[in-house]
């Protein structure tokens, strides 16, 4: 029996139905055709699914779908500002952040959650926040350089 | 004449001898010159047996038998790459 | 790192699939949608060996929303014959088998039967309702239990199914005159490659009878020639598109779940989607091989190698063909040794049928080999890099399987671990009084790999060029080669639009994989560029009436008539039609590349965690194409041979099943557990490749085990042989002291 779901996804108001036993993952990539977060293991422990969920960091296959009722989600959809790109978009393409990109929306997410809160942070602080976001393929250097770059570019930008 | 460098575990046919010179203008013509207790190893139907490759100057060649053979150029036998598929 | 030569060969511009990554908006292989699709999930089998005594689908297939079931019954019954798929020549019936068991399970995770369903959970749920009876078999897990007399067997053939053997010289009388002997023994546990998207393939056997798949892939000819090849199908009936892909390292390269896809899609006239979830990834797909590997090496006073032997025993899963072969080749091919013996076993074991990961075979060999050598160079006393490089292979030497190398990079890789500042920099106090520090070197080896490619590049009227190729893009290589398309026709790279494309519309191009990808693709970019300005050469020709018509640094000139590249590409329609260009390659040769490693720890003498203070990583990559992607690739390469050194195994219960098949209990390096990876890219130019280029994928994933090994020798003075070396082995080696 589906449960009708009425939620605001990247600030707009989206509405689907879901049946209990699917997560917001499901939901957001089977039904909303929102494809950038992906499952790479289904028990929350690569970070590939992050999104946003009132503002704050979750890992989305361990939200059920009917969770989001009147609640806002953010995706790595819904980061950039129209038709151009957020600032850590551009570092990660820019710093080479990425190799195959499968976890890159999940970093992405989660890392504007750090810089929402914490704009300067610190290589540990970085490390900290993003060490339930799974990379196999950069060694997770490059990524520290691409968030530390789009930190720095934020505030000369807010400046 | 082309220089063969024999397989350790075809050793036993060629009395030890990790080299042995035959005559060819193609890789497989240098193995149809080469005694049959070794051929009869490294070719089955005519063509080479499975899970080898030929190298050419140390360079596997793709045209594996029909490679074209110089004087003094070296032939090696080397485990074809297995495990991609399967 | 000199790019005095060229253009946009070494520099970094920004990827051409960058903006679809960043924004979600890239397609990888469960993000597919097609009209119908239904859902597949597989059963798959929990013993490690069993008989298959009866399959009953009838409960499943009563649950709602099951449209189709499968079994191995379903593959078209031809008789069993040995197959070449591209990699060697195996038997039919290994192939179909591990894709759908018949008569026996071979390992946890064989798969079974599947189901397709309207939705994902009704397919999960109604799989669990197969009711399949199985009669347990003794199973056996690692290599000399598989070798053992008597042992139980998994097919009609023995379980060692290959024994490689090399050698040159005479190695027993070579020991006698040695004046140090080290003989150790090591055990490396089965490791995932780990990328992060599990397998995904849809599959649609379509009204006129051709198979569309779009699956995540190294190799989407490979999976053509396999799908067809079980199907019973030719090859111009099945066609692949490869999507996007998540990773692959090796384990992308077999063909698991898009045969059961399409035979799931026949019978229910309908395209199916199947998607493996963790569990199955590390049970039903292709782990590297656990090995056991015994070293010996002998040394003059001096510490010139005179001696060497290996025994190599690598487990290949439930069929044949593990990479022994491999480790057999880069064991000793760091070093010039007058006297070898190698024999190397392929053992089949009770567990996944084993896949290439990143240089595959070759870190086994170099966790023993290169503990080996720090052995001799401590009890020499000789430094560890200056021993190395008395005995550093070069031109011309020699290596244990025949081949002399050409010209390789092994002594300058080794010159730039000596001077690069980590290795003289001080180690520092230990951070408290439970710590000790230590600092190892490693080297390691991989020959990388040809295979054909091809590429067709046909000129726009506006002066960009689209460029196609067919090798799946796993790391940014469709920019890679897009740049050496660029040097050649002197535009910017931003103007070659580059798409890797399905196999209806490129010709037949090897896997992304073997460090061949900017190699050979980029080869075939390079001479189909090439063929291009040949074309172009003609048409500017045509309108000079001209024979002497000259192109150099993107431009055409002929006296003094000229014309740059954009503004003859705008006269090609009035001058004859469109111009495309295209190229295959197969090259012989890859270049082989050295790889280094200098490694920092501080370990904790309580715990045995491992802390890694300093990382290097050092690597020939011929002619770097975009630095910033070579930097990645030993960076990746560097943190999986980091996880594999200190954590990574398959935990088996005795009968046989994998109890950590999560990723909290399979666990790889987070963020947290790794330090800045510090590269330097050494640049010996393959002479082989237009360019130079060197292969640099794999060879830097070598090294790492070995190097941390040194390390925590150096630091606590015990000599782990066993991989992982996590902290309950450590702690438990220490208290051996």
């Amino acid at each position: 029996m589906k449960t009708y779901v009425s939620m605001t996804c990247n600030g707009e108001p989206v509405e689907f139905l879901a049946e209990p036993r699917q997560t917001l993952l499901e939901c957001l990539r089977d039904t909303l055709h929102l494809t950038g977060a992906k499952e790479g293991c289904g028990d929350g422990n690569c970070g590939s699914c992050c999104v946003m969920l009132d503002g704050e960091l979750v890992t989305s296959c361990l939200v059920l779908g009917v969770e989001a009722q009147g609640r806002t989600v953010t995706t790595v959809e819904g980061l950039a500002a129209g038709s151009g790109l957020h600032p850590l978009q551009k570092a990660f393409i820019d710093e080479a952040a990425l190799q195959c990109g499968y976890c890159t929306p999940g970093f992405l997410v989660a890392a504007r959650a750090l810089l929402d809160q914490e704009p300067a942070p610190s290589e540990e602080r970085i490390r900290l926040w993003l060490a339930n976001n799974l990379c196999r393929c950069t060694g997770y250097d490059k990524i520290i350089r691409a968030v530390q770059s789009a930190a720095r570019q934020m505030k000369e930008t807010a400046q | 004449m082309a220089k063969v460098y024999i397989p350790a575990q075809l050793r036993a046919f060629t009395e030890g001898a990790e080299w042995v010179e035959a005559s060819g203008d193609t890789v497989g013509a240098v193995i149809g010159n080469l005694g049959p207790s070794v051929r009869n190893r490294l070719l089955r139907d005519g063509r080479l047996a499975p899970g080898l490759a030929i190298a050419v100057d140390g360079e596997i060649t793709p045209l594996g038998l029909r490679e074209t053979v110089a004087p003094e150029t070296e032939i090696h036998f080397l485990t074809a790459i297995s495990g991609g598929f399967l | 790192m000199s790019t005095a030569p060229y253009n946009i060969i070494g520099t970094r511009p920004p990827r051409h699939d960058g903006a679809d990554k960043v924004t979600g908006r890239a397609i990888y292989g469960a993000d597919f949608q097609i009209n119908g699709l239904l859902h597949g999930a597989v059963l798959r089998s929990p013993h490690a060996h069993a008989r298959i005594e009866s399959v009953d689908t009838s409960r499943a297939a009563a649950y709602p929303g099951v449209v189709a079931i499968v079994t191995a019954d379903d593959f078209p019954q031809t008789p069993d014959r040995i197959v070449d798929l591209g990699e060697g020549e195996t038997p039919l019936s290994y192939v179909r088998g591990n894709v759908l068991a018949k008569g026996k399970v071979l390992y946890q995770g064989h798969a079974v039967a599947a189901v397709a369903a309207t939705s994902p959970h009704a397919a999960e749920q109604a799989a669990k309702l197969i009711d399949v009876r199985y009669t347990p078999l003794p199973c056996v897990l690692t290599a000399p239990e598989g070798m053992a007399p008597g042992a139980s067997k998994l097919h009609e053939q023995e379980n060692v199914t290959h024994h490689i053997q090399h050698a040159i010289g005479d190695a027993d009388a070579a020991f006698q005159q040695a004046a140090i002997v080290v003989e150790r023994e090591f055990h490396t546990a089965t490791v995932h490659q780990g990328y992060i998207e599990p397998h995904a393939a849809t599959a649609l056997w379509n009204n006129d009878g051709r198979v569309q798949i779009w699956c995540s892939t190294q190799g989407s000819f490979v999976v053509r020639d396999v799908v067809s090849c079980l199907l019973d199908l030719p090859v111009s009936q099945v066609k692949v598109t490869p999507t996007e892909i998540g990773g692959g390292f090796g384990g992308k390269i077999p063909v698991y779940i898009e045969p059961v896809a399409a035979l799931l899609s026949r019978r229910s006239g309908r395209p199916v989607r199947i998607v493996m979830n963790r569990r199955d990834v590390f049970e039903g797909s292709g782990p590297t091989p656990g090995s056991f590997i015994r070293v010996k090496l002998g040394a003059d006073a001096e510490g010139r190698f005179i001696a060497a032997r290996a025994h190599l025993a690598y487990e290949a899963g439930a069929y044949p063909g593990g990479m022994v072969g491999p480790g057999t080749m880069c064991v000793f091919a760091a070093y010039d040794i007058p006297n070898v013996a190698i024999d190397g076993y392929d053992v089949l074991v009770n567990k996944p049928s084993t896949a290439a990961y990143r240089a595959p075979g070759a870190t086994n060999a170099a966790f023993a080999t290169e503990s080996v050598v720090d052995e001799l160079a401590r009890q020499l006393k000789i430094d560890p890099l200056e021993l190395r490089l008395r005995n550093a292979s070069r031109e011309g030497t020699r290596r244990a399987d025949g081949p002399k190398f050409r010209r390789i990079g092994c002594v300058e890789v080794l010159e730039a671990m000596k001077a690069h500042p980590h290795y003289s920099a001080p180690l520092g106090a230990a951070s408290h009084a439970a710590a000790k520090r230590g600092r190892g070197t490693a080297i390691g080896y991989w020959f990388n790999i040809g295979l054909p490619s091809s590429c067709v590049i046909s000129v726009n009227a506006d002066g960009t060029v689209n460029l196609i190729e067919g090798s799946t893009d796993i790391g940014g290589t469709r920019t890679s080669i897009a740049m050496q398309a660029a040097e050649v026709l002197g535009i910017p790279v931003a103007d070659v639009h580059p798409a890797v494309v399905d196999t209806d519309t490129i010709g037949y191009t090897g896997v992304t994989g073997g460090s061949r990808t900017t190699y050979a693709t980029g080869w075939a970019a390079h001479d189909a560029a090439k063929d291009v300005i040949r074309l172009m050469t003609e048409r500017a020709a045509k309108i000079w009436q001209a024979d002497d018509v000259q192109f150099a640094n993107g431009i055409f000139r002929s006296g003094n008539n000229q014309l740059t590249f954009a503004e003859l590409a705008a006269k090609l329609t009035e001058t004859g039609g469109p111009v495309v260009g295209q190229a295959s390659v197969n090259p012989k040769a890859a270049g082989g590349s050295f790889a280094g490693v200098i490694a920092d720890v501080e370990v904790d003498v309580e715990t045995g965690k491992v802390t890694i203070l300093r990382f290097t990583s050092i690597q020939d990559a011929g002619r770097a194409i975009h630095p910033s992607y070579v930097e990645g690739q030993m960076q990746g390469g560097s943190v999986q041979g980091i996880g594999w050194a200190l954590n990574e195994e398959y935990w088996m219960s005795p009968d046989g099943r994998m109890v950590n098949s999560t990723l909290l209990d399979y666990r790889m390096p987070t963020i947290l557990d790794v330090p800045p990876i510090d590269t330097q890219i050494v640049e010996v130019p393959n002479p082989a490749h237009p360019f130079g280029v060197r292969g640099v994928g794999e060879a830097n994933i070598v090294p790492p085990p070995a190097a941390l090994a040194n390390a925590i020798h150096d630091a606590l003075g015990i000599r782990m042989s066993r991989l992982p070396m996590n902290p309950p082995s450590i702690v438990a080696e220490l208290a051996k002291q």
